[in-house]
């Protein structure tokens, strides 16, 4: 299975590297997602302040349905699927190997939005201890959800509009967690930062537990 | 032909059952010393709350579950949970609409960002998710296994909106009648009125979920017969050309 999940991520992420996909699409959407909640809120530095750690999570959040899109659409194809059967890929493995190269790709994002949020909405990070973990957990449970719920949305066509629907809501939690973590690494008065990173943590096991299981039979559907 | 019957019973003694709980609600039950005649709606939220929460979507689940299990599997399981779905939908907008009403005099607002409120309206909105998977166009198992994975997911839900109101500290009242000591806050006519509110609305639930199956299987059956008639056709097409 571990091998398996190696083989698909250095798949998935050739494929990304060599289209840049994610470069030239899902990040400057993410980028300009934050721009346009600064135009919402207004030039009032406090406020954004303030509002900084939810809106970076929203433009996370939001950047992540079109990479769990993208990351299924490499899979989508009748022929790629046959070309897994036929090199035995295990089916746990190969989740485990869109989740992973998913992860990395939203890290990516993250740091380069961090940085977005930084210079346009003033803030400073003052715990690396709490941004650290608040950046990898989330990014972990968002790509665990997103391939699952991907994979249960069905074919191309209609994934575009179903994906949101079926994986906005379940991904709530993280985004409420994700805020709260990041608030305190940003130097907020947060009580229980810890806890919401154990909600994090717990969010991306069990995603990635119920991904390993549940991928294959929804697969062969 | 008993499940006709059955169902035939079912609708009328659910429609009396309603009707007297609106009677004993509304007229003979005595208004509270705090709320007025608002209180009258504990004879409607809690009954709608308990069969969306519970009954409805703990139904989508075992069915979803009896499908995913190999040696029960069987599209009369699928039908019944999206069925179940269906009209739970329905009874969660209700609980939300009723306690929006609710809340207005006794909270001061409409909509307040409290724990139960909110993980009910996200359940909603999950089990809405759950309608439009069914609406992909796919073959029926395939279409009834994506759903019932997605059931099973979405029902993760339910405990966390029933122990919200103990694990979070929130506007909303703890559980009146099933709270952890299981001694009802409530007494008299009150609580048998509330009590017959509960069956009223389960048993109105039993019956949509039994007109719903009803059509989804005459719908299957239309479909398999068309596509038979379809397939004669094609046959005989070949046989004449």
């Amino acid at each position: 299975m571990w091998r398996d999940a190696l083989l698909i991520a250095r798949r998935d992420l050739t494929i990304e590297l060599r289209s840049k996909v994610g470069t030239w699409q899902i990040l400057p959407f993410g980028l300009m997602a934050l721009f346009l909640f600064a135009f919402a809120l207004g030039p009032q530095t406090e406020l954004l302040r303030t509002a900084a750690p939810g809106l970076f999570w929203l433009a996370v959040l939001f950047s992540s349905i079109l990479a769990a899109q993208r990351s299924l659409n490499i899979e989508g194809s009748a022929s790629t699927r046959e070309a897994n059967r036929l090199l035995g890929l295990d089916p746990a493995g190969v989740f485990l190997g869109k989740a992973v190269a998913m992860a990395l790709e939203l890290l990516v994002l993250e740091v380069v939005l961090l940085v977005g949020v930084m210079l346009l909405f003033h803030v400073t990070i003052a715990s690396w201890l709490f941004v650290v973990p608040a950046l990898v957990l989330p990014a972990l449970g968002l790509s665990a959800a997103g391939v699952l719920y991907g994979s249960l949305a069905g074919g191309a066509s209609t994934r575009s509009t179903l994906l949101p629907i079926l994986v906005l809501p379940v991904e709530a939690p993280v985004l409420i967690a994700a805020s709260k973590s990041l608030s305190r690494g940003l130097g907020s008065v947060t009580p229980d930062a810890g806890r919401w990173l154990v909600v994090l943590a717990i969010f991306a096991v069990v995603y990635s537990v119920l991904g390993v299981a549940l991928y294959g039979p929804l697969e062969e559907s | 032909m008993m499940r006709t019957t059955l169902r035939k019973s079912i609708g009328p003694l659910a429609a009396v059952l309603v009707a007297v709980t609106a009677w004993l609600g509304l007229v003979v039950t005595p208004p509270d010393r705090d709320q007025g005649d608002y209180v009258r709606l504990v004879y409607l939220h809690p009954a709608l709350a308990w069969v969306a929460l519970y009954v409805a979507f703990g139904m989508s689940a075992v069915c979803s579950l009896l499908y995913l299990w190999k040696r029960t599997r069987s599209l009369r399981f699928d039908r019944l949970a999206s069925s179940a779905v269906e009209v739970g939908v329905v009874y969660t907008l209700l609980t939300l609409l009723t306690g929006s009403i609710w809340g207005r005099p006794t909270w001061g607002v409409w909509w307040t960002w409290d724990a139960r409120l909110t993980s009910t309206a996200v359940l909603a909105v999950l089990f809405l998710g759950y309608l439009a998977l069914r609406r992909v166009p796919a073959e029926a198992h395939i279409r009834a296994r994506r759903s019932a994975v997605f059931a099973l997911l979405a029902a993760i839900n339910v405990p966390i909106i029933h122990f919200s109101v103990i694990w979070w500290q929130t506007l909303h009242q703890g559980a009146t009648v099933l709270n952890p000591n299981l001694s009802p806050m409530i007494h008299g006519l009150m609580a048998w009125t509330l009590l017959l509110s509960f069956v009223a609305f389960t048993l109105l639930f039993a019956w949509m979920v039994m007109v719903r199956y009803e059509i989804e299987t005459r719908r299957a059956d239309e479909d398999e017969v068309g596509m038979a008639a379809a397939i004669a056709d094609r046959q005989a097409e070949g046989i004449h050309s």
